[in-house]
């Protein structure tokens, strides 16, 4: 990806002005079935159903979907996962959009309930699937709301029920509602909250796909992520692939929060870079401030600085673009993903937090272990025990208390969590505790030092 | 047991318990229903959903003590949830939750018989930093200045979560 030609202005970037999932933006109409339908929808469901299942999964396999959750998996490919001979198969939209920074599900579904709707038909014939649910997060009541409405309506219509559109196929649909556990957005603990437990993530294998909701095959797609279906189908794998960049079709809903002069929720060309994103898009750094910090995809992704900000917002340039700089446990040591991988970062899922040169940075990075620590579903000790330790250290860290050797236990608890943990929320709190102390260390151990007169970093030649 | 389910709610689950293979999956929906109905989920509450739905004490215990919307003990009408996570403190929430606090003269994780006052984590508005959500509203952009407004407003006007159950 670096070696990407760029275009002179974001503009000329393949894909700009186009709006797959946000066309409907601001139009109230459009979350009436009426509306929705004057403006071409449910059209594409009507060629959907005429089509084989299988030659859908191979378009949008072929189309370069990718997850838009967090992960990035290519849709088709998680959609080949079911077993060929699946007696009963589930389709599962996960609308538990918790990961702090991140804002455009809760849009998406207040917008344009019913691409939703659409998305999740084609998708559920594609896969053969019968019996499917809507997982939306507890705290999202106006948003249930709409989505409850906007079912019953498609219902009403036929495009849902037991013989959808006289073709003798059958979708169910059921909207089904949280009640407030950041945890519920992994796939495994949303489907056990679905069969009515405690949110509490499987071990994986067996993973979803191959046994899911009720023990049986399941897929469990982002809202975004089903809400590109219709286009694809429409217009093509080939169209919806050429939007993109590299093996990432499409376009990207991006969410930008913090300091910068216009934040919001934008539909943008996936090849944009972090720092036209910043500066074109969102009007630049507030105040006139300098830039300091920058989360490219939700809290659990580790942090940019300023120099690294000329990478495209794409799924594999943010991992391996070698202008980002590989996060390290302490100075000198990389982190290893396994198998000798760096971690970067990732693009997540598109909540982008921007944080100006006056950020107290140890302040910041307290109040995102603090979350976690207040997440931690409490099965694997790892996590249960270390996101409560790296709240408690780093909060003393930030209020001018910390311990000389702070630095180093808060390395060591986050090495400690990370890749040991049954699902990805450990790696969540020690990937950016990780990357701000090593990105940042400059500003940690200048807090070390406000406790501790006569304070020499151990690393004081790495230290920025 | 005194508490019983109205006949609107027992006719709700009747219709999701034909929605999935078994009772099991309905028992959010049964708490959400019936922190609605009876305030919050008292011992006796969760006795009446596990009756319904057939479920062991213990299953309908572990469950409402999992989730961060469901409370044990009673709660004012309105619910203000200040989000305070990364987005919202970088534009000023926590002295927008400062402002919460002396207003209603309680700190947060309070009640009185108006409000209870939640320290939320993020409620997907980061775009509109610092968010706050009231009942089944979202007020965004809020400033500490216009606190008081907002629960002059709510005082007259209470937004109960259990709106939507």
């Amino acid at each position: 990806m670096s070696t990407l030609e760029r275009p002179a202005s974001w503009k000329e970037i393949k894909g700009y002005g186009v709006k797959v999932v946000s066309s409907r933006f601001g139009d109230e109409q459009a979350k009436t079935l009426a509306g929705y339908e004057r403006t071409g929808g449910y059209q594409t469901l009507r060629k959907a159903l005429a089509m084989r299942p299988d030659d859908i999964v191979a378009e949008v396999k072929a189309s370069n979907l990718r997850g838009r959750g967090g992960a990035g998996f290519s849709t088709g490919m998680k959609w080949t996962f079911v077993p060929k001979d699946a007696k009963a198969v589930h389709l599962v939209c996960n609308a538990d959009e918790s990961e702090p920074g991140t804002c455009k599900d809760r849009e998406l579904i207040f917008w344009d309930p019913h691409l939703l709707i659409e998305g999740m038909i084609v998708a559920a014939h594609a896969l053969k699937a019968v019996h499917n649910y809507i997982y939306i997060r507890g705290e999202m009541m106006r948003e249930y709301a709409v989505l409850v409405k906007a079912v019953e309506e498609a219902y009403a219509r036929g495009y849902l029920g037991k013989n959808i559109l006289g073709t003798g196929i059958e979708c169910q649909l059921t909207v089904h509602r949280g009640a407030g556990a950041y945890i519920c957005g992994e796939e495994t603990a949303l489907l056990n909250s679905l069969e009515g437990k405690r949110g509490q993530p499987r071990l994986k294998p067996p993973f979803p796909a191959i046994k899911g909701l009720f023990d049986e095959p399941t897929i469990v797609n982002n809202v975004e992520t089903l809400m590109n279906v219709p286009a694809i189908v429409e217009k093509g794998a080939a169209w919806f692939s050429s939007l993109g960049v590299g093996r990432s079709g499409g376009t990207r809903m991006v969410c930008v929060s913090g300091h910068v002069n216009k934040p919001g929720v934008f539909e943008l060309p996936i090849g944009i870079t972090m720092r036209e994103l910043i500066n074109d898009v969102c009007g630049g750094v507030w105040k006139g401030r300098k830039l300091k910090a920058v989360i490219p995809g939700g809290t659990s992704m580790p942090p940019l600085d300023d120099s690294e900000l000329d990478v495209p917002i794409e799924f594999d340039a943010l991992m391996t673009d070698e202008r980002i700089k590989p996060v390290q446990v302490r100075p000198g040591q990389n982190f290893d993903m396994g198998g000798g991988r760096v971690l970067r970062t990732m693009a997540g899922s598109g909540g982008v937090v921007v944080m100006d040169d006056h950020t107290d940075i140890p302040k910041a990075t307290w109040r995102i272990m603090k979350f976690y620590a207040h997440e931690s579903c409490g099965q694997c000790t790892p996590c249960r025990e270390g996101t409560g330790w790296l709240e408690k250290v780093s909060k003393r860290v930030a209020n001018g208390k910390g311990k000389v050797d702070d630095l180093e236990l808060l390395s060591s608890i986050a090495h400690g969590i990370a890749g040991n943990t049954i699902c990805a929320l450990g790696d969540a709190a020690a990937w950016p505790m990780m990357g701000f102390l090593n990105k940042f260390r400059a500003d940690f151990e200048a807090a070390i030092a406000k406790a501790n007169p006569g304070y020499t970093p151990s690393t004081s030649k790495d230290a920025a | 047991m005194s508490l019983q389910f109205s006949a609107d709610a027992t006719k709700k689950i009747a219709a999701l318990c034909e929605r999935y293979p078994s009772k099991k999956p309905v028992v959010l929906a049964a708490l959400h229903l019936a922190q609605k109905e009876f305030g919050h989920l008292s011992d006796e509450a969760l006795q009446v959903v596990a009756a319904t739905l057939d479920l062991p004490y213990a299953h309908v215990f572990g469950v409402a003590t999992f989730y961060t919307m469901f409370r044990r003990e009673p709660g004012g009408k309105t619910t203000i949830r200040v989000c305070t996570n990364i987005s919202c403190m970088l534009r000023g929430a926590y002295d927008v939750m400062e402002s919460f606090e002396g207003k209603l003269g309680l700190k947060k994780g309070e009640s009185n018989n108006d409000f209870s006052l939640v320290e939320e984590e993020c409620i997907a508005a980061c775009a509109n930093a610092p968010a706050v959500l009231c009942g089944t509203k979202y007020y965004l952009d809020v400033e500490a200045s216009q606190v008081s407004g907002i629960v002059d407003e709510l005082k007259r006007n209470p937004k109960p979560e259990s709106e939507v159950a």
